[in-house]
């Protein structure tokens, strides 16, 4: 299956990229998906291990399984107000 | 039924607040939040606010909910400005009425801590010296769950 991963803020500026298409096994979860990013190259080994993460609008835990076209955003600490 | 919107348009008060009060409403209470010429000893000359739109709209609305839910205010209107913000411009509106003045500040203080605590919005300060930094924020909860006693206390 295919995910689409967006980064924002921070994270945008820190991988220099606003997402990537993510190819994972079935029955991936967020944390393989942000394991397997980490591994891929130098620009998204510098994301945090245990990113907070929103997976189609919604946060979402490590242990969440995704589906084939899932959009998964990693989000940095909230600063609004 | 509670209002909440994410805009990059300027913020007018008075609109939100058109939205909110009632002849049942004897409290009518208006939140501004505004972008400030300071930080941690270091001047700052403004200020870009940047969200994930979609999400923000969707947990801005549910926050809006559970403050009416939480402090029996359905007449409750908040907004959330993004992109680039100059000094003393508005960033956060929170318009409510309620009956009693209580219930009006709880709900006020709840939506303001719980954008605090998990709205996907993040900004950055430009300071008057020439760097620029995103603000340390908050880790938002894993689920996304709102606080079990955030605001001015319990209902």
């Amino acid at each position: 299956m295919r995910v689409q991963a967006r980064f924002f803020a921070a994270y945008r500026e820190l991988t220099g990229a606003s997402g990537a298409e993510v190819d994972l096994p079935e029955g991936a979860t967020v944390a393989d998906l942000i394991d397997t990013l980490r591994e891929q190259g130098p620009s998204f080994s510098v994301l945090p291990a245990r990113p907070a993460v929103a997976v189609n609008l919604e946060y979402a835990p490590p242990e969440t399984e995704l589906s084939d076209g899932d959009e998964v955003a990693f989000i940095p600490p909230v600063a609004g107000g | 039924m509670p209002y909440a919107e994410i805009t990059a348009d300027p913020l007018d008060p008075a609109r939100l607040l058109a939205r909110v009060g009632s002849s049942e409403d004897g409290a009518v209470l208006l939140f501004l939040g505004t972008v400030r010429n300071h930080a941690d000893g270091r001047s700052v000359s403004g200020m870009q606010y940047e969200g994930y739109q979609e999400m923000a709209l969707e947990v801005l609305r549910r926050i809006a909910e559970e403050a009416s839910e939480r402090f029996s205010t359905p007449n409750l209107a908040v907004t959330h400005r993004l992109g680039a913000l100059e000094i003393g411009e508005v960033s956060v509106v929170v318009a409510v009425s309620s009956p009693h003045r209580a219930e009006a500040y709880g709900a006020s203080r709840y939506v303001m801590e719980e954008i605090k605590r998990r709205l996907p919005v993040w900004k950055k300060e430009f300071y008057v010296e020439g760097a620029a930094e995103w603000v340390r924020g908050t880790v938002p909860p894993a689920d996304g769950s709102p606080a079990p006693h955030s605001g001015a206390g319990d209902p």
